[in-house]
């Protein structure tokens, strides 16, 4: 007998039971509902799959009574453009801070110290700050987002430059380069995937700063439509946003891995 | 030219650790020295002396008469045992950076005619090495020796006046080390190098060296072992032509070798 340590489902195998639990979580669900729906068929706690399959056809099939729009795109084409403005943002601040103070010990002893303090900030506590400075409207809540994340990603990559072997700098320094062509054709380019790592990771805060921005001020959004039905209890509404979102940050990612797998074979290949 | 370069009175400590003293000697052109000694000997010290990356306590190294910078630059190449070569450019573009550097000072980077020139030349280095049809993979997906290789022709692009080995090929299986020997003399004797080779391996550098330096300390202060540092204690003058001397040679300094250490 094999110990257990060493045995590993094949890949068959692997599949099935990775797929177990999330079953499972649906098979619970659908009873769990069932039995609410038996004993009050107002319930609204547990909505079942044909209430949230005809919320999902009402928001996102046929246009609003109101305005016309298609929520739910609408909602997704919002969110989306503020996570891509922030975290855009937020990366080429990062990458700009990140590579000048990670390559230049000169830049990096003012700033270090700065980064350090500013990433200590609870970003949510200053949402009212961004509130009154930028106003109510979309560049108070990319700001969130930029300022939530940021200080993340310069740090990750400050210190990511710094972990380039310093073998690479001396010989780059012995082929005759000076400080700037160095940074130009030997760092940043070494750089770059690991930003996108790096933007892969803060994704998820940049999702957190995002919804909490739309639940506070806003007229559209993700975020914002599920805090709004929540006022109706509309579960039928709120279990398919959430599971939207979430499939929508696993794309992302699986985006951003396989973009940086294709423009950067180098450097997957390393590890 | 006897006085290529000129070393005189060299020493390195790091607060009360004596690494390095007072070593005055004098290199000619086109010598191969070989560095040996114990690991912690100052053999690597003295080559990162050479190489600018760290400056000497006192003392002073000239090269033609004039003192060395004090950072790395072209006149020095170096091929460290590993992270020599740039994983995100593919041998072609590690051997042309050391061009686009040179003649492209504000983006470090060559286009059209200027680009090809840059390519020809990376071409015919990489076929000095017996790198030429591997020019368009990337270091990852070059051995150990093809990267060992690469490094070289990366170095010797900038026709450095000396070339710094620090263990090339102490990562190396022992059948490709010996096809890098081969190469690194090959190299050595066509392009009239001026080569410091640190090795561990004592026959290696008895092997390629024309001239031999031991690393070890004259004086041990069993009481303060950070009083005193090395110095090159032997400094042999190798021939191809006499190999059995060489041998008696190395058989030598490796009971002398053991007497220090062990006094």
């Amino acid at each position: 007998m094999q110990r257990l340590i060493n045995r590993s489902p094949s890949r068959p195998l692997r599949i099935a039971l990775s797929i177990i639990p999330f079953v499972l979580i649906l098979l619970t669900y659908q009873i769990s509902s069932g039995m609410r729906k038996a004993e009050n068929e107002q319930d609204k706690l547990l909505p079942s799959f044909t209430e949230i399959a005809s919320a999902i056809d009402r928001m996102a099939l046929e246009p609003s009574k109101r305005s016309g729009e298609y929520l739910f795109w609408r909602d997704t084409q919002s969110s989306l453009s503020r996570l891509v403005k922030g975290v855009s943002i937020a990366a080429f601040i990062g990458l700009i801070v990140g590579l000048a103070a990670g390559a230049i010990p000169l830049i990096a002893a003012p700033l270090k110290p700065l980064i350090t303090a500013v990433s200590l900030i609870p970003p949510l506590a200053i949402l009212p700050v961004l509130f009154i400075v930028f106003g109510l409207g979309e560049l108070s809540k990319i700001m969130l987002i930029v300022l939530g994340v940021s200080p993340f990603i310069v740090r990750d990559i400050l210190q990511r430059t710094q972990e380039l072997p310093r073998e690479q700098l001396v010989k780059a320094q012995t082929l005759g380069g000076n400080s700037w062509q160095i940074i130009l054709r030997v760092i940043l380019p070494q750089i770059l995937p690991r930003l996108i790592d790096a933007v892969r990771l803060s994704l998820g805060t940049a999702w957190l700063f995002l919804i909490a921005a739309e639940a506070i001020a806003s007229t559209d959004g993700l975020g914002y439509r599920i805090f709004l039905v929540r006022r109706y209890m509309s579960m039928d509404i709120i279990l398919p946003y959430v599971a939207w979102i979430t499939l929508l940050a696993f794309a992302t990612d699986w985006l951003l891995l396989q973009l940086s797998r294709f423009i950067y074979p180098w450097y997957h290949s390393e590890k | 030219m006897n006085n290529f370069i000129e070393l005189t009175n060299i020493s390195k400590h790091y607060g009360d650790k004596v690494v390095l003293e007072r070593m005055t000697t004098q290199i000619a052109k086109g010598e191969f020295v070989t560095l040996v000694g114990a690991s912690g000997c100052g053999k690597s010290t003295f080559l990162r002396l050479l190489l600018g990356t760290e400056l000497a306590s006192s003392g002073a190294i000239t090269i033609e008469g004039e003192l060395i910078e004090k950072e790395p630059s072209s006149e020095r190449g170096i091929v460290f045992q590993k992270y020599s070569v740039f994983p995100h450019l593919n041998a072609r573009q590690n051997v042309a950076l050391g061009i686009e550097f040179e003649r492209s000072v504000g983006l470090g980077r060559l286009f059209g005619a200027k680009r090809k020139d840059a390519i020809d030349i990376a071409d015919a280095w990489l076929e000095a090495v017996g790198l030429s049809s591997s020019a368009e993979l990337y270091p990852h997906e070059l051995s150990g020796g093809m990267q060992q290789r690469l490094a070289l022709a990366q170095a010797l692009v900038k026709k450095p006046k000396i070339l710094l080995l620090d263990e090339p090929f102490g990562a190396l299986d022992p059948g490709i080390r010996k096809d890098m020997h081969e190469l690194v003399l090959k190299l050595w004797q066509e392009n009239q190098l001026t080569v410091f080779m640190v090795t561990h391996d004592l026959k290696e550098g008895f092997h390629l060296g024309s001239r031999l330096w031991v690393f070890d300390k004259r004086r041990n202060d069993p009481h303060a072992p950070n009083r005193f540092g090395s110095t090159i204690t032997f400094d042999i003058p190798l021939n191809a032509q006499n190999a059995t001397r060489n041998h008696q040679d190395l058989e030598a300094i490796k009971s002398e070798m053991h007497i220090v250490s062990t006094t």
